[in-house]
């Protein structure tokens, strides 16, 4: 048996390959990256599947969606922020149904790692009425890839992967099986189903609505959702939470456990641990989804249920073993050290060299003579121009949103209204409210902070940069003298600022490009 | 059996290259290992860490509880305090004692140093000059494994079988590099313990090291040297004033 040491995303990504994909599809996102970077390397050599990245994620889902329709498996996969972007297509995806199987893995963050929220998938997942797997271990995230593929064929509706960044970051041994075949181009000829008239779509969305006790008795049965009754004690757990429990068990505790890893949930099992217990703790790395569904409005009458939702559990941030065990009500493990007391912290920082640390001692000076000026910022390695030393920029929502709020504030008569984007996530969020902003003629100021590649989630492809950004900055009908290059480099700093604040002056709409490349791109490519 | 290691240091010195060499070990052992890691924001010069755990049964948790931690292994010396309450009563730590200072607020090294050697248990190695000696100055996680080395489950050989698996595709050379600074740190940390088991104050241990050939570092000589030197500070600066590398076996010309 083959055994090949993998990353939760890479176990993801290589089920993905051996379940017969044809395509992956995605846009950058930590936790998420690693899935498709895997299947992209993987697949590179004998080029049958198609790995190319896409400008969002609402793009992705769609081009997978796509695939599917033609009757092809396709992998999309993004992390939890990124589906709000795709949730249109995905919502829809739920209706139409599918072809060829379509797999969603959504990597989750709690305890916000890498990102602006600690969103729970699963919703999405019960939202959209489909099918959910939370794998516990490496082995699960590759061995779901089989199931999840077959059952999106089967059922016809698209399955989520629900991953957190314990798992999609975490190495372990997997065995593989042997790679199925790829399927045939099959086009789905139903007209119907793929077209959402509301004639059509009261049709599709009855037949979604019908699927569901079918999907229910599959969670029933399913070997990933196991109840061991023992006793008076209960625990639910739900994925890695599984893993924490055990951590802190003796074999022969005393425990009733439920543990849930398969989606939509299992009732009748959550039924039968409910009247076996009379205490019941609830432990999931997220929101509790379980938790306020087992609770419900009023709670149980016979047994008493702790959780985040009464603090027995930290209501937010990730689930450890260290808080599963006093959940648990069992005594801390002695240590040899107390933990010491004020270390100096080491917050990330832009690299040295960086071409977004000119840009901004640029963009401050040139501000300085306004009072107190706030920079509305977007998400990308330039956030990092928040912390100091440079303390540029004051705002950080969501991917595109620094024009868009930067544009809503001129239009309550804020001024500068600045917005600092970077290429990549202005290929992804920025194009539409750049068009927005130019044909409503809008005061406002944006910098372009192009360097060329995706940085922060490890350099990958940028859709528009160079020559390509400045076309679809033209595009939106932005007037030629007030689209402007700068090169940010200490050498240019004083013509930079000249540039910056001619354009501050300026009543309308301006766009400056601060184009240098990447240095950490250069030095990948370079070996 | 089960090991559970907290690999430390700071983004981009390549704890998980360590981690490289101790996964594949691990599965060529045939034992059960899980190893967290942290990817994104936080690898821009800040503080990273990776759990890595093996055993002979199954591994629960990604992440290793507090008082469960076998070793903590370090590249850089602040990033101990950042996790040693994890260790269990008896636990090791096994530090670089080169400071990496991208922060205006880095405490003042020799008293940071001092601390650490006031640990219970700890294997303290000069990695930049081991990595330096060895041929290049990005080889200190290689001197840092190599000198936790003999606290893990796995014979030598086999863990320099993956350091050159890791480096192969950057050519021989780079190989080679790696596999020195390895060995050096390995026999670097057995000779630090040698000394500090014979009673020698573990700061002194550590800049008697470091005057050391690295070629000729043999644990076996570190009782002479102990004795030799023992806790006399004139002594050592004796030792510490020559003009070249001395030689592990020297021991008697300095007593």
């Amino acid at each position: 048996m083959n055994r090949e040491i993998l990353l939760g995303d890479d176990a993801v990504g290589l089920g993905a390959i051996h379940a017969g994909i044809s395509g992956v599809y995605g846009y950058p996102g930590t936790p998420s990256t690693e899935i498709f970077e895997f299947v992209e390397r993987r697949t590179k050599k004998a080029g049958n599947v198609h790995a190319f990245w896409s400008t969002n994620e609402k793009v992705a889902y769609e081009e997978a969606l796509g695939m599917s329709w033609a009757g092809k498996r396709a992998l999309v996969c993004m992390k939890h922020v990124g589906l709000n972007v795709a949730a249109d297509a995905f919502m829809n995806s739920a209706v139409t149904g599918t072809n060829g199987g379509l797999v969603l893995a959504v990597a989750d963050d709690p305890g916000m790692h890498s990102s602006q929220n600690e969103q729970d998938s699963r919703y999405f997942a019960q939202f959209a009425l489909i099918p959910c797997f939370e794998p516990r271990n490496q082995q699960e995230c590759y061995d779901m890839m089989f199931e999840a593929f077959e059952l999106s064929e089967e059922l016809s509706v698209p399955v989520m992967i629900r991953l957190v960044t314990r798992i999609a970051h975490s190495r372990a041994g997997v065995a593989t099986q042997e790679q199925l075949p790829q399927n045939e181009l099959d086009p789905d000829k139903q007209i119907k189903k793929w077209t959402l008239l509301p004639s059509n779509a009261r049709v599709q969305y009855k037949q979604l609505t019908e699927k569901q006790p079918e999907l229910l008795r599959r969670a029933e049965d399913s070997t990933h959702n196991s109840l061991e009754l023992r006793g008076k004690k209960g625990v639910i757990v739900c994925g890695l939470a599984g893993n924490y429990l055990r951590e802190n068990l003796d074999p022969d505790h005393d425990f009733s456990i439920l543990s849930i890893c398969q989606y939509p949930l299992p009732a009748g099992k959550v039924r039968e641990l409910v009247e076996h217990v009379d205490e019941l703790l609830i432990l999931e790395d997220g929101y509790p989804l379980v938790e306020s569904a087992v609770r419900g409005l009023f709670g149980l009458e016979n047994v008493r249920i702790s959780g985040r939702m009464t603090e027995e559990v930290p209501r937010t941030g990730e689930l450890n073993p260290d808080i599963v065990r006093e959940a648990l009500g069992i005594e801390p493990l002695p240590t040899a050290y107390e933990p010491a007391s004020e270390i100096s912290n080491r917050p990330p920082a832009l690299c040295k060299g960086c071409p977004h640390t000119d840009s901004f001692r640029a963009l401050n000076e040139a501000l300085n003579n306004f009072d107190n000026p706030q920079v509305f910022s977007d998400i990308g390695c330039y956030t990092l121009a928040a912390l100091p030393p440079l303390e540029a920029v004051h705002s950080c929502v969501a991917m595109g949103a620094s024009i868009g709020m930067a544009a809503g504030a001129a239009h309550a008569g804020y001024s500068p209204a600045v917005a600092a984007i970077g290429d990549s996530t202005f290929s992804h969020g920025g194009i539409t409210p750049m068009l927005s902003a130019v044909q409503q003629n809008v005061n406002l100021n944006v910098l372009v902070v192009d360097n060329s590649t995706v940085g922060m989630t490890g350099t990958q492809r940028s859709m528009s940069t160079g020559s390509t950004l400045d076309q679809i900055i033209l595009g939106t009908g932005i007037s030629e003298d007030h689209f402007r290059i700068i090169e940010p480099t200490p050498r240019n700093h004083d013509q930079n600022v000249a540039v910056m604040r001619e354009e501050l002056a300026y009543d309308g709409p301006s766009v400056i490009v601060a184009r240098r490349a990447c240095i950490e791109a250069l030095r990948t490519k370079s070996t | 059996m089960e090991k559970n290691i907290i690999l430390a240091g700071v983004g981009g010195q390549g704890i998980l290259s360590i981690a490289f060499v101790i996964d594949n070990a691990a599965l060529d052992a045939g034992y059960e290992f899980k190893q967290a890691e942290v990817h994104g924001m936080a690898q821009r010069g800040g503080a990273v860490q990776s759990n890595l755990r093996y055993g002979d049964s199954e591994i629960w948790s990604d992440i290793i509880p507090t008082g469960r931690a076998d070793m903590v292994l370090s590249i850089e010396p602040l990033e101990v305090l950042r996790y040693q309450h994890y260790l269990r009563p008896g636990g090791w730590v096994v530090t670089s004692t080169t400071p990496y200072v991208n922060i205006p607020d880095y405490p003042e090294s020799q008293s940071l140093l001092a601390d650490l050697a006031d640990l219970e248990n700890i294997v303290m190695v000069d990695t930049a000059h081991f990595a330096r000696a060895a041929g290049n100055l990005r080889a200190q996680n290689m001197v840092a494994v190599g000198a936790a080395s003999p606290l893990l489950d796995f014979k030598e050989d086999r863990l320099l079988t993956f350091v050159e698996m890791l480096f192969a595709r950057k050519g021989e050379k780079i190989v080679e590099v790696n596999k020195r600074a390895f060995r050096f740190g390995r026999a670097a940390g057995l000779f630090f313990r040698g000394l500090v088991d014979a009673s020698m104050p573990r700061l002194a241990a550590l800049s008697l090291i470091g005057k050391l050939d690295p070629e000729t570092i043999d644990e076996t000589h570190a009782g002479a040297w102990a004795e030799a030197i023992g806790t006399d500070q004139a002594k050592l600066e004796t030792v510490l004033a020559e003009e070249e590398a001395v030689a592990s076996d020297r021991a008697a010309a300095f007593a």
